[in-house]
């Protein structure tokens, strides 16, 4: 039989952390850090080179002796995303390592990058450092680097009191009571419903109430595949039925058949929820459900 | 007699999703200062603005004309916003030349936009206040059913509505300001798509674009350049909901049509017209139009298309550009298909020019299919 092996958990670190002579250059860098500036450091040609470093990789010269202030403002040029964090790493949540060409640099630094999401990552990216409050000359003086402000939320509610009005007032009243209300227009002798006070064709008043039949024709219809939290499941049949008696089609949920089963002509009848249960309100129709009937012929300009 | 009156200038933005690098204020103003410099202008040269958008729930900005007046260089000047849902765009040209035609100004600057990246336009046009038990989700819940009824009446064949998504996303790569450029297109990728509102597929819908889109306008001693002249404007508008409301094809476009072809003499205008840029947000509404138009009987539109008479290369072309089919930043669709109708005339619409375009139809619908904009404008002086 084989024996676990021997496993022992060991960790090498000298004790407080080693004492790292900076030298000049990268002291100045940690100097204005600690200030809570960015310098880079200018090399024989010309280069800012940020962070700064005491010879130029691309002679071997040493740099000069001047230093430039940076930024703070950057532009990310690639990153890495980290979705899952170390315990030794900047931030405790996913984030980006990312090179940043800070304002007036010539060369990247890497730092983190906080973004919500890597979809929020994007070359040309502007992001600022995010200093911290106690600094004491180290790279970890910028927490991470931040995205510029490019949006804000803009919440805007208006809260109003709506007042059905009276002829839709009449019409609910009607459909508590389980009857659909509908007007006539004794000019252009049409019946229009929901129940309505004026005629849209020739501006009449309209006075006379006309209780018409809750069957009809489906007209035409849409089969609607995006969910709908006002409609029962995916997908469901928004129709404009005609009721019997009338001249405008209203509009309203198809149910109790498979929506490809719906057709152009289908005779329908509404489906009431039971009377204990209405109220002042279209909620009181479930839907129209076929009635089995023949289907009605329908007319139209090239029918 | 109404005065002369003149396209000078056209600019657009580059229509897309978002448009994170500009406020409302930067877009409009993009598409303003390109108006301006295609007519050699600057806005110290302008009398009067006027501006148009869809609904003020899209940003949720509230009188964006009174924001949006430093950005157009109208302070001190009248400006004026219109808005007749998406058909705005048109009206808004339409609003502007009229200030031209009436004698009132002898340039004016009109813009329109919208920035859908800033909310959801389904959102918007589905806000269902109380009582009312609106089923409609979108405009393409509304339009859905109206679509299934041409093809019934007119026994269209299926494929009707993909040919045209093909078409125009095809034109649309010839277009470097639209938004929908798919390499490739084909009747299977459109087909593939899923039915949203059936019988709409997803890819024979519009996109939800950010953008803007400028004109500057002219009266005739003003008109500098290239001109596009207005031979015809006119517009309509219908109750949403009347007994024998037709909302396949309906009267206020026929009437809007026969005004339009009237002013500018036309009375065949499947021949007298060399491109048209029609509205047409979900496919199936080319031949829908082209029979409400008038460039083809009732019944018989599907054929012209079918046919290919309304592609880049057909007798007729309709949205040479892509359409609004390519790019919807609703407010400025119209004012688009206005704005491309007079680049055709001018010779000046690049890659997807029609050859030899010397009058152009610009058309705009909007609301349930009961407002219509739309303008004839022609190379020559009329």
């Amino acid at each position: 039989m084989p024996s676990e092996p021997l496993v022992a958990e060991h960790a090498l670190e000298f004790p407080g952390g080693y004492t790292r002579t900076t030298g000049p250059v990268i002291g100045r860098f940690l100097t204005e850090l600690r200030e809570g500036r960015i310098v880079g450091v200018r090399t024989a040609e010309g280069r800012v080179l940020v962070p700064p470093l005491e010879y130029d990789p691309d002679t071997g010269e040493p740099v000069t002796g001047e230093f430039v202030e940076v930024g703070p403002a950057g532009t990310v040029t690639g990153w890495a995303w980290v979705a899952s964090p170390r315990k030794d790493h900047p931030l405790d949540r996913p984030f980006a390592w990312a090179l940043i060409k800070l304002d007036g640099a010539d060369t990247a630094l890497v730092h983190a990058v906080a973004a919500d999401s890597v979809k929020a990552m994007r070359p040309g990216m502007r992001v600022r450092p995010r200093f911290r409050g106690e600094r004491v000359g180290h790279i970890t003086d910028i927490a991470c680097f931040v995205p510029e402000v490019t949006t804000m939320r803009a919440p805007i509610r208006t809260e109003y009191r709506v007042q059905p009005g009276r002829s839709l007032s009449r019409f609910l009243e009607g459909i508590r009571d389980g009857v659909f209300l509908g007007g006539r227009c004794t000019r252009c002798d049409k019946v229009y419903v929901p129940f309505r006070t004026s005629c849209p064709s020739c501006g009449s008043a309209i006075s006379e109430e006309v209780e018409v039949p809750d069957t009809g024709t489906v007209t035409t219809f849409a089969i609607n595949n995006l969910p709908d939290p006002r409609a029962p499941e995916v997908p469901f049949v928004s129709a404009y039925i005609l009721l019997d008696g009338t001249d405008v089609p209203m509009i309203a949920l198809v149910g109790g058949v498979p929506a490809h089963e719906v057709r152009q002509g289908m005779r329908v009848k509404a489906v009431w929820v039971s009377p204990e249960e209405r109220t002042l309100s279209m909620a009181n129709v479930r839907w129209f459900a076929p009635t089995g009937e023949p289907d009605a012929e329908l007319g139209g300009p090239h029918a | 007699m109404a005065h002369r009156c003149a396209v000078i200038g056209v600019g657009q933005t580059r229509y897309q999703t978002k448009r994170a690098d500009v406020s409302i204020a930067g877009l409009v103003r993009e598409a303003a200062l390109r108006a301006l410099e295609d007519a050699e202008l600057t806005f110290k040269d302008i009398d009067a603005v006027v501006i148009g958008k869809a609904p003020d729930l899209f940003e949720g900005v509230m009188m964006p004309e009174a924001y949006l007046a430093d950005a157009l260089g109208a302070a001190g000047k009248p400006m004026t916003r219109v808005h007749t849902a998406g058909s705005v765009g048109g009206s808004t040209a339409l609003v502007g030349a009229s200030l031209i035609q009436g004698g009132v100004h002898e340039r004016v600057l009109v813009v329109a936009f919208e920035k859908q990246s800033e909310s959801n336009a389904t959102w918007a046009l589905s806000t269902h206040l109380p009582f009312n038990a609106s089923l409609v989700v979108g405009a393409g819940g509304y339009f859905a059913p109206h679509i299934r009824e041409y093809m019934r009446r007119s026994a269209a064949p299926d494929h009707i509505g993909i040919l045209v998504a093909v078409k125009d996303r095809q034109n649309a790569l010839k277009n470097p300001y639209a938004h929908l450029r798919i390499p490739g297109i084909d009747r299977r990728m459109v087909e593939a798509t899923p039915m949203l509102w059936e019988p709409i597929r997803y890819l024979e819908t519009c996109p939800s674009s950010d953008g803007a889109c400028a004109i500057v306008l002219a009266a005739e001693h003003k008109v500098t350049g290239t001109p596009a002249w207005v031979h015809g404007a006119a517009m309509r508008s219908e109750p949403m909901s009347r007994a024998d409301r037709d909302t396949v094809s309906p009267q206020a476009g026929k009437d809007c049509a026969a005004d339009v072809y009237r002013q500018a003499g036309v009375t065949d205008p499947r021949r007298e017209i060399d491109v048209a840029e029609v509205y047409v947000p979900f496919s199936w509404y080319e031949p829908m139009w082209l029979e409400n138009l008038g460039f083809a009987a009732e019944g018989e539109g599907w054929k012209l298309t079918e046919a290919g008479s309304t592609a880049l290369d057909g007798d007729i072309p309709w949205n040479a550009s892509g359409g609004v089919l390519s790019s919807n930043p609703i407010g400025a669709s119209g004012l688009i298909r206005f704005a491309e109708a007079a680049l055709q005339v001018r010779g000046m619409a690049g890659e997807h020019q029609v050859d030899g375009a010397r009058r152009a139809l610009g058309h705009a619908y909007g609301g349930g299919a009961q407002f219509f904009a739309m303008w004839i404008v022609g190379a020559s002086k009329p």
